[in-house]
């Protein structure tokens, strides 16, 4: 990544926030790309998702995380924990663009013998923190992660992304009480609302909200933005980072998103969890994903 | 209601509660609390977690010696596994505890994908395994080594005494790899400080030889298969003890070869008779092609009752008694 200090590896935070608005955007594009070249390689998958999210994994892979791209197991890394395994097409796309596997290396994606399996698993994949996939075990990982790590002296943080539909689980609530109980400024938690699951709408399958009220209750700062504005992420995530240095809260930032963002014909198609995509069409997303990129650069 | 003076009094829930010690037995109180501290000292990885029982599953006493190592995660088993998990990945050794029919059952899913399937050095450590308590099958795990045997990694050791949890705990801590260790906890009998015993992980051992019955135990199951043994004598009959307290990976070699002659095999276990100790050594016996009948001693295949633990031990079949009447039947 463009901003990434290869000595301290840390991204900077230096440049005008313009500059590192523009730097995330870009990511998120070529994200997007590599999302929807490995969709088509399967036909039909989590395409929608990685759409959707591919401005939060750029937000965090080019101004948050610090790591070593040819070190995926740098002891001094941040964390960055996949939870919904299923989003691992979207984290393929993005360690890829961030240097931690090759750009050539996705188009294995789900395919046998593959680094990079359908559903995230970290014996698989360099960068991969965690098995995420059995739904609502991320963030449990992530508060012992930052306890580990915070009771050895290190400044590492922790990041657990996980999904509107995940806080279906008991078990992220029972983390999220943990995280509050011991304090854990290091760890923040994303959550991407889609407001989609498998079965349908997020508010017909279990209703979740209201979701920014139930964080502030559990005691994480909580900030709730439009997860498709890079603009919005990189200040809440700014500002995420501010407070992990101050106080002794965790964060979360919950991520209103759109299924298919960039794709016109995604974004209007019938919502589905596992989206087929016709052959002659991957071409077509293609371009009017370039398109609304030029609109949005140009603009 | 004024209870009749005529009336025998009756076991109360509450006996043995805290251990199932025989009256005048010899007992260390707390074994797993002090060789998890004695472990710590050695080693700064150590750190303690409990959801809501370090009093009893005797964690309190590392919680005491070691403060900033011990991390209390309240009463959700989930985190307590899943977050034992997150502090292996940053290189910690955690030993976490809880009851056993939280760890087998509620949290099953998060000790099988966060700690066994990326083979974390996450050790379990489950109390009131089996039928050690009165409160019934919401308290009593009679089905834990069941439910665990399958899930790949995982290994599992059901300790006869406090001897078997000393020597247990600092070998758990270096092995790699998660464990689940079913706890004995409170005032715990030491019986193998008798025998010429230590206990080695993955090993079984031949505790006393005899020429006509050989008793395969875990366990405090094992406590209970040396004194049959003593009874037997009384009948002349002559028997053998081999203690298996690693059930995975399970010692078949040794264990192999105590069944290949014509004496009564008869394995004993503190767990139901499915999918435990019984059903390994019968898997290793058809394995082996050994054409031998093995007699299961153990709890049967229902949700047992509610009492006092000597009544139901009794009950149940896990009795001294019951098991030397068991052994003479099948002698004929």
């Amino acid at each position: 990544m463009s901003t990434l200090d290869q000595t301290t590896t840390r991204p900077s935070a230096s440049g005008t926030f313009a500059d590192r608005r523009r730097t995330i955007t870009e990511a998120a594009y070529r994200i997007r790309h590599h999302a929807l070249n490995m969709g088509a390689v399967q036909g039909q998958g989590y395409v929608g998702q990685a759409l959707g999210a591919a401005d939060i994994f750029a937000t965090v892979y080019a101004s948050q995380l610090s790591f070593r791209a040819d070190q995926p197991d740098w002891e001094g890394r941040d964390r960055f924990l996949l939870s919904t395994g299923h989003y691992a097409i979207g984290h393929y796309a993005a360690l890829a663009e961030a240097g931690i596997i090759p750009v050539d290396e996705l188009e294995s994606y789900g395919s046998d013998d593959s680094r990079l399996p359908m559903s995230g698993m970290s014996t698989y994949t360099p960068g991969m923190e965690i098995s995420g996939g059995s739904l609502g075990h991320g963030l449990s990982i992530a508060v012992g992660m930052a306890l580990g790590l915070r009771h050895q002296g290190s400044n590492a943080r922790v990041f657990n992304f996980l999904s509107d539909g995940e806080l279906d689980e008991g078990s992220t609530w029972e983390a999220a009480m943990g995280g509050h109980h011991h304090q854990l400024g290091n760890l923040t938690a994303m959550v991407d609302i889609n407001a989609l699951q498998a079965d349908g709408k997020t508010e017909t399958v279990l209703r979740t909200e209201p979701v920014a009220e139930k964080w502030t209750a559990f005691g994480w700062y909580c900030q709730r933005i439009d997860g498709n504005d890079a603009g919005a992420l990189l200040e809440a995530f700014d500002n995420a980072a501010a407070r992990a240095a101050s106080h002794g809260q965790p964060s979360v930032i919950l991520c209103d998103t759109k299924v298919g963002r960039g794709v016109s014909l995604l974004e209007n198609r019938e919502k589905a969890h596992f989206m087929r995509i016709e052959e002659h069409e991957w071409q077509l997303c293609r371009e009017q994903l370039a398109a609304g990129y030029e609109g949005t650069a140009s603009a | 209601m004024t209870p009749t003076t005529t009336a025998k009094a009756k076991l109360k829930t509450s006996a043995m509660i805290a251990s199932f010690a025989d009256p005048g037995q010899k007992t260390a109180s707390a074994p797993f609390g002090h060789a998890l501290a004695r472990a710590a000292e050695s080693d700064q990885r150590i750190v303690g977690l409990t959801a809501d029982l370090g009093k009893y599953t005797d964690m309190h006493i590392f919680a005491q010696a070691f403060p900033e190592r011990f991390f209390q995660m309240g009463m959700a088993e989930q985190l307590l596994l899943g977050a034992a998990a997150g502090m292996a990945e940053t290189g910690l050794i955690p030993f976490a505890s809880t009851y056993s029919v939280f760890a087998a059952r509620r949290a099953y899913d998060f000790l099988c994908l966060d700690i066994a399937e990326p083979n974390l050095n996450v050790n379990i450590v489950g109390g009131l395994p089996g039928l050690t308590t009165g409160y019934g099958p919401s308290h009593q795990a009679t089905e834990d080594m069941a439910i665990f045997r399958g899930m790949p990694n995982l290994t599992i050791v059901d300790p006869c005494d406090s001897v078997d949890i000393e020597q247990a705990v600092p070998q758990l801590a270096a092995s790699e790899g998660p464990s689940y260790l079913r706890l004995l906890r409170g005032n715990v009998p030491t019986v193998l400080d008798e025998y010429d015993y230590t206990f080695e992980l993955g090993k079984a051992k031949v505790l006393r030889r005899g020429r006509d019955v050989v008793l395969v135990s875990s366990g405090l199951m094992t406590m209970r298969a040396l004194q049959a043994a003593k009874a037997l004598e009384a009948h002349k009959v002559d028997v053998a003890v081999v203690h298996t307290p690693t059930i995975k990976p399970f010692d078949s070699a040794t264990v192999l070869a105590e069944l290949a002659g014509d004496r009564l095999a008869v394995t004993l276990e503190n767990h139901s008779v499915v999918g435990g100790l019984f059903e390994t050594v019968a898997s290793a016996v058809v394995t082996a092609g050994l054409g031998k009948r093995v007699v299961p001693i153990g709890l049967p295949d229902a949700f047992l009752d509610a009492g006092a633990l000597p009544t139901l031990h009794e009950r149940y079949g896990l009795s001294v008694p019951r098991i030397v009447a068991k052994v003479l039947a099948e002698l004929g």
